[in-house]
């Protein structure tokens, strides 16, 4: 099996591809069409601003490239944002896989924004392992995704939200997998098994 | 629920891990990357690792570091030691680390905590401050705590907080090499103050000053040395122990 990870200006292409190095996965890290296209299997990382990061892929056409992807497509934080239909973040307008809204989390009593640090994931349905149920991921977010028809895993931080989605062939997670030790790596496995 | 974190800290000095005791004295702790997996394994939160090497040649041995810590650690880390631009940051980021911590740089020039935070964004820029109390007041110090500065800790915060730092990385001098306890009072100051969250720093002696740390400090995280290098406290332990004391640890 061979894995893409598109390349473009997001901040944790170094770390998603050591996760997959340290699970043994054929990976390349490449923006080329057409080597995204014939991959078994892409990663779509995130990390950084909508706006800025939603110009850089029209400006590379990757924006028309990832919805028309067959194979199976893993968004990661940011990667799972512009994936929805629209982000508050600077009044983005994202890919729309999902049609969904992207929000901005408001403070509410000791809850800071951003929602960073080890929060715990409830499996709603679908892809991922049954053993993630209430093991703890790594988020580092201001923006969220509410519960939806596509959420997958639910995280409460604030109000309940979309921690993982799904929709035919598109799979997102809101938290960082290459960096939530082995509660990750099971996320990293449900996908390559998918 | 979020979880409160344990972040132990590993000091590297030319590509090995010491420990300053009150900032003098160094004893060697062995190698960070093995070091910091181990942590990882045993369920630590996150990691700093802190260059303090004095030259320019051994702060090349740190940058290419990051990426073998990066290559065999599965939580986030935070890297720092003599950065003051936006160039020093982007190569560390690159090679994986997850965010930066900025002291002395930023004392003499605050605006690079908003050219950092323009940049990469707030969630990968701690500022760390390290402060003693001088006549009743809490004092910025820079230089690993040997040069006083005219900024006091509440106000330097604040105005940390509003340049754009994600997270405040306190470190008490007084507190530091005690093993007597965190800044509590101080502590629990800044969480009133800042909507930012606050990592204590200094003091840690027993797995009952971390309860004092979260509990009375108010703090997001706690960040300790020397304990957890010389075994005194066992993460594992240390974690069990908290959960039953009802503080929301990450048990996977």
């Amino acid at each position: 099996m061979k894995l893409a990870i598109i390349k473009y200006n997001a901040g944790n292409i170094q770390s998603v591809s050591f996760a997959l190095e340290r699970l043994g996965v054929d990976f390349t890290i490449t923006d080329n069409a057409e080597e995204i296209m014939k991959a078994d299997k892409v990663l779509f990382p995130g990390v950084g601003e909508a706006s800025t990061t939603m110009r850089y892929l029209r400006d590379k056409k990757l924006d028309q490239l990832v919805p028309a992807l067959k194979q199976p497509v893993l968004g990661i934080c940011l990667g799972m944002q512009l994936m929805c239909r629209h982000s508050e973040e600077n009044d983005t307008t994202c890919m729309g896989i999902f049609d969904e809204e992207v929000k901005l989390f408001v403070p509410k009593d000791d809850l800071k924004v951003p929602h960073m640090g080890w929060n715990n994931v409830v499996k709603a349905n679908g892809w991922l392992d049954p053993a993630i149920e209430n093991q703890y991921a790594y988020f580092v977010h201001s923006y969220y995704v509410p519960v939806n028809s596509y959420t997958s895993a639910v995280t409460e931080y604030i109000t309940p939200f979309s921690s993982a989605m799904h929709r035919d062939n598109f799979y997102a997670a809101q938290f960082h997998p290459e960096k939530s030790a082995k509660a990750g790596e099971l996320v990293l496995k449900s996908f390559l098994k998918v | 629920m979020l979880t409160k974190r344990i972040i132990p800290c590993l000091d590297i000095k030319d590509g090995r891990t010491v420990k300053g005791i009150n900032f003098v004295n160094i004893r060697d702790a062995g190698d960070p990357v093995e070091l910091g997996a181990t942590y990882a394994q045993q369920g630590a939160d996150e990691l700093v690792f802190l260059d303090i090497s004095a030259t320019n040649e051994q702060r090349k041995t740190f940058a290419s570091l990051v990426k073998d810590i990066a290559r065999h650690i599965n939580i986030p880390f935070t890297v720092g030691g003599g950065i003051s631009s936006v160039a020093d940051v982007a190569p560390l980021l690159e090679a994986g680390a997850d965010k930066v911590s900025i002291n002395s740089a930023a004392v003499r020039n605050p605006n690079l905590i908003d050219e950092l935070s323009k940049a990469f964004g707030a969630q990968c820029i701690v500022l760390a401050i390290d402060a003693r109390k001088i006549d009743n007041t809490w004092t910025v110090h820079t230089h690993g705590g040997k040069n006083a500065t005219d900024k006091k800790l509440f106000t330097w915060a604040k105005e940390g907080q509003e340049r754009g730092a994600g997270e405040i990385l306190f470190t008490s001098m007084d507190h530091d090499g005690t093993k007597a306890g965190f800044a509590n009072d101080p502590l629990s100051k800044l969480h009133d103050l800042l909507q930012i969250p606050v990592i204590a720093s200094g003091g840690a002696g027993t797995k009952e000053h971390f309860i004092d740390a979260f509990i009375l400090g108010k703090a997001d995280a706690a960040l300790a040395a020397s304990i957890f290098h010389f075994g005194e406290i066992k993460i594992p332990e240390l974690k069990a122990f908290l959960n039953t004391k009802n503080i929301t640890m990450r048990m996977n």
